[in-house]
């Protein structure tokens, strides 16, 4: 996730020359302890989530003395604040407030420039408090390659009503919290409340800063495991999913979980959108036929048919949903069929139970149809396919109807796996095999996989078994796209030689888990 | 007449020589876009479809004479410093289609085109289109479905989502509405046009006689566009459309710029602010070219084009 914690910001603050209350991180109670002797003083414990209204929910605590703040720590570690599990407390001296203000740097999307806001008075509730007080709020663009000089910190500070002490260590502190945002490329840096002490200082009480999902890469000191910004911590399969789109810069694979812990019949579906716009489209769709969201998904921007495949295993490894969502746009530049071979793959595996209706419209959507829906025959559940001329509400409605239709208390036996026997096999870009079986290559009559093969990188041997007519290596360095004809196509038209493992890392052991 | 682009800007292609330059050029040569350059830093001497290639923009510009435009296809981190070359050399329109472009970049993108008078269009856009006239990026993906998905006509379109570019025009034209230009301005939060830009140029392009425009949740720019109506700065009729009605508050989709912050951006708010202003908004997506008819025909604006799309 691309926020911070509120002591990983402070670090940040402190580096930069702000000041910030005396302590630190505590995961256990003797930790807590250690910090508040050091401190030595009484000390506030800040439970760190990423939720407002921490103090009311019980996520901030006091301790005058290292053995009660062990016992409030151990209170606290593992409690829940306002749904989020405590794992990390913040221990810091108390500060003497004297008064409390406002500071921020946020990217102003309309003007395409930073604009710093700072308030001569802050604390909880500043959106009331700046709009009852017009005067003593300051905002500034800030030149960004110019960036905020000290004299317009302490400009900034004397047009909010400061003056003297407060006035030149508050306009040093806007510097440093400038350069922080700059720094570390956040989207919004703020401090609520910034705090005057009793002894004058200014200090920051609170941090919160969110950094630019698109620059993480070029910060890996912030240590952040999921570039994008989520209200919580990424849920297991939110992982797993970010980490197969980490490596795979082939098209765009966004995956988020909304909801668990719900039961079959309680109207989730696992949605599977292509494109932002068309998804969100496709999503009011399917809302209005009453349905709920289990997770959005979104594969775009031109994916191979494996990542299509590992997005629909993720969505269904979701559980009790009552069906499979797909739409975009309805007028895809892509070439469709690839995701039509990625969801065939996926619902195969799966032995989909459950009605899925998916919208391929766009570019080559006669043949994605035809993949999706005839090499899906032998499934328990239907699975319909659309294009671009069916609006995405008919197919919500189209979804509605086999949804309740379906009899969801019946079992499905499963057709046994036959042997496959990996007689000649390669590596793919993203840590696949294809392998296949020559004892029944050589007795297919169809060779589809020459013929369907989309980089062409397939030909026969002298016994009519397919081999690659490049280099091993070439094929594992992105020669072979994934376009998985050579299972999807084989199995459906030929004698089902061919076979791809695309491993998904740590899907197994969720599912393993869930059960 | 068009907005921004027509077959007579002269144009370059930064990152002419990778998988998507090279796809694309053949997209917009294809479909009528004058493209006289192609750039890639130590692959001067080459030539990308027909296209001579050079180290630098300025090399290119010593060869063929000044440039109008410039379709950037670099990898996101270089996206920056492509632009500020362009800008630099004197070229007034840039067309950033790579997504995942830096906040700052951008920001930076932003300040070097204000100070040398330049215009940019993204980042992560499809781009723009001016009907049988010339495209730069990737709208239509290929050239022969590019003639056969946009016609000509009276609607300017502007969307915030790529796919949905391509898409509400089919529509349009299969209900027999056609367009002047077609323009995706991106779907990041911080993009160099934005929907009311777009509004003042349509406004001012006398071909283009109404305006359908798909908004998302998140940002201002639907609001700030209800503004221009309420101030007379845009007169011609629009249509509107907001995506992403369902979202919950802080969650974010998978274009960065849909966010919903408090109050700031929200489904209802813009569908206010339009409405009240005298937009006309459509509540479901598909309902879109029928209103946008309708909305023609109160108006007296014959459609033109359309229904040649299959």
């Amino acid at each position: 996730m691309a926020r911070l914690y509120e002591y990983q910001g402070k670090e940040l603050l402190l580096e930069a020359g702000f000041a910030v209350p005396r302590g630190g991180v505590a995961r256990t109670p003797d930790e807590a302890r250690a910090r508040a002797k050091a401190v030595d003083g009484p000390v506030v414990l800040k439970a760190q989530v990423f939720v407002t209204g921490r103090a009311a929910a019980g996520g901030i605590r006091f301790a005058d003395t290292p053995d009660e703040a062990a016992t409030v720590a151990a209170e606290m570690l593992g409690a829940d604040v306002k749904g989020q599990a405590v794992a990390e407390l913040l221990v810091e001296e108390k500060l003497e407030i004297a008064s409390e203000m406002y500071a921020g740097v946020i990217v102003d999307d309309a003007a395409g420039q930073p604009l710093l806001i700072f308030a001569g008075v802050g604390g909880t509730g500043i959106e009331e408090i700046a709009a009852a007080n017009p005067d003593k709020v300051v905002r500034r663009h800030i030149d960004v390659n110019r960036g905020l000089r000290p004299y317009d910190g302490v400009n900034a500070a004397r047009e909010a009503g400061l003056t003297g002490k407060t006035l030149a260590k508050v306009g040093r502190a806007l510097v440093h919290l400038w350069e922080t945002a700059r720094r570390c490329e956040a989207r919004a840096a703020e401090i609520n409340p910034l705090v005057v002490t009793g002894a004058g200082e200014v200090v920051a009480a609170d941090c919160r800063i969110t950094i630019d999902d698109y620059a993480v890469y070029r910060h890996p000191e912030l240590g952040i495991e999921v570039a994008r910004e989520f209200d919580r911590p990424p849920t297991e399969l939110d992982l797993i999913a970010y980490n197969v789109e980490k490596d795979d810069y082939r098209g765009t694979f966004y995956f988020v979980q909304l909801e668990q812990g719900y039961s079959r019949g309680d109207g989730y579906v696992g949605f599977h959108g292509a494109g932002g716009g068309g998804s969100m489209m496709s999503m009011d769709a399917v809302l209005a036929e009453g349905f709920k969201l289990a997770n959005f998904c979104d594969t775009s921007g031109n994916p191979p048919a494996s990542k299509v495949y590992r997005a629909a295993k993720i969505i269904l490894a979701q559980g009790p949903i009552d069906g499979y969502f797909g739409s975009g746009s309805g007028v895809a530049s892509q070439e469709q069929f690839h995701s039509a071979r990625g969801l065939v793959k996926a619902f195969r595996e799966a032995w989909l139970d459950i009605p899925a209706v998916i919208r391929l419209g766009g570019n080559r959507e006669d043949l994605a149809v035809e993949i999706l829906t005839g090499y899906t025959q032998s499934l328990p559940a239907p699975v319909e396919g659309y294009k671009k001329d069916d609006p995405a509400g008919f197919c919500a409605r189209r979804l509605r109807e086999l949804v309740d239709a379906w009899d969801y208390a019946k079992t499905h036996e499963r057709l046994p796996e036959e042997p496959h026997d990996a007689d000649y096999s390669f590596g793919t870009i993203t840590g696949g095999t294809v392998s296949y079986d020559y004892g029944r290559c050589g007795e297919c009559d169809t060779k589809v996989c020459i013929e369907t093969c989309v980089p062409g990188i397939l030909e026969l041997d002298d016994d009519g078994c397919p081999r690659l007519n490049i280099p091993l290596e070439d094929a594992a360095k992105g020669k072979c796209t994934e376009c998985l004809a050579c299972e999807v196509e084989c199995y459906a038209r030929g004698d089902g030689g061919g076979k791809i493992h695309l491993p998904i890392p740590g899907l197994a052991e969720y599912l393993k888990a869930r059960l | 007449m068009a907005i921004l682009i027509d077959e007579k800007k002269k144009t370059v292609i930064q990152g002419i020589t990778g998988r998507e330059g090279r796809a694309r050029t053949a997209l917009m040569k294809g479909y009528g876009t004058d493209v006289v350059a192609g750039v890639t830093p130590g692959r001067g001497g080459e030539e990308v479809e027909g296209v001579p290639v050079f180290d630098t923009v300025a090399a290119a510009i010593e060869e063929v004479g000044e440039v109008d435009a410039t379709a950037v296809f670099v990898p996101a981190p270089l996206v920056k410093d492509a632009a500020l070359e362009a800008f630099d050399s004197g070229v007034k329109l840039a067309v950033l289609v790579p997504d995942r472009v830096p906040i700052y970049d951008v920001m930076e993108i932003t300040a070097a085109a204000k100070a040398n008078g330049a215009r940019f269009v993204g980042p992560n856009t499809l781009g723009v289109l001016s009907v049988d006239k010339a495209v730069m990026g990737m709208l239509g993906g290929r050239a022969e479905s590019a003639k056969k998905w946009f016609r000509p006509g009276p609607v300017g379109v502007s969307s915030r989502s790529g796919g949905i570019t391509s898409s509400l025009a089919y529509y349009l034209n299969k209900a027999g509405v056609g367009q002047t230009t077609i323009i995706h301005v991106g779907g990041d939060t911080v993009v160099g046009t934005r929907h009311p830009d777009v509004m003042l140029m349509f406004e001012d392009d006398p071909a283009t006689e109404a305006v359908v425009m798909f908004g998302e949740i998140g940002g201002t720019q639907e609001e700030e566009v209800a503004e221009l109506i309420a101030d007379g700065r845009f007169t011609k009729p629009l249509v509107a459309f907001v995506g992403g009605k369902a979202a919950k508050e802080g969650t974010r989709f998978s274009h960065a710029g849909a966010i919903v912050e408090g109050k700031r951006g929200t489904y209802e708010g813009k569908v206010r602010a339009l409405r009240e202003a005298g937009a006309t908004v459509v509540d479901e997506y598909d309902r879109i070219p029928d209103e946008t008819v309708r909305v023609l025909r109160e108006a007296g604006i014959a459609a033109g084009g359309g229904q040649k799309g299959r």
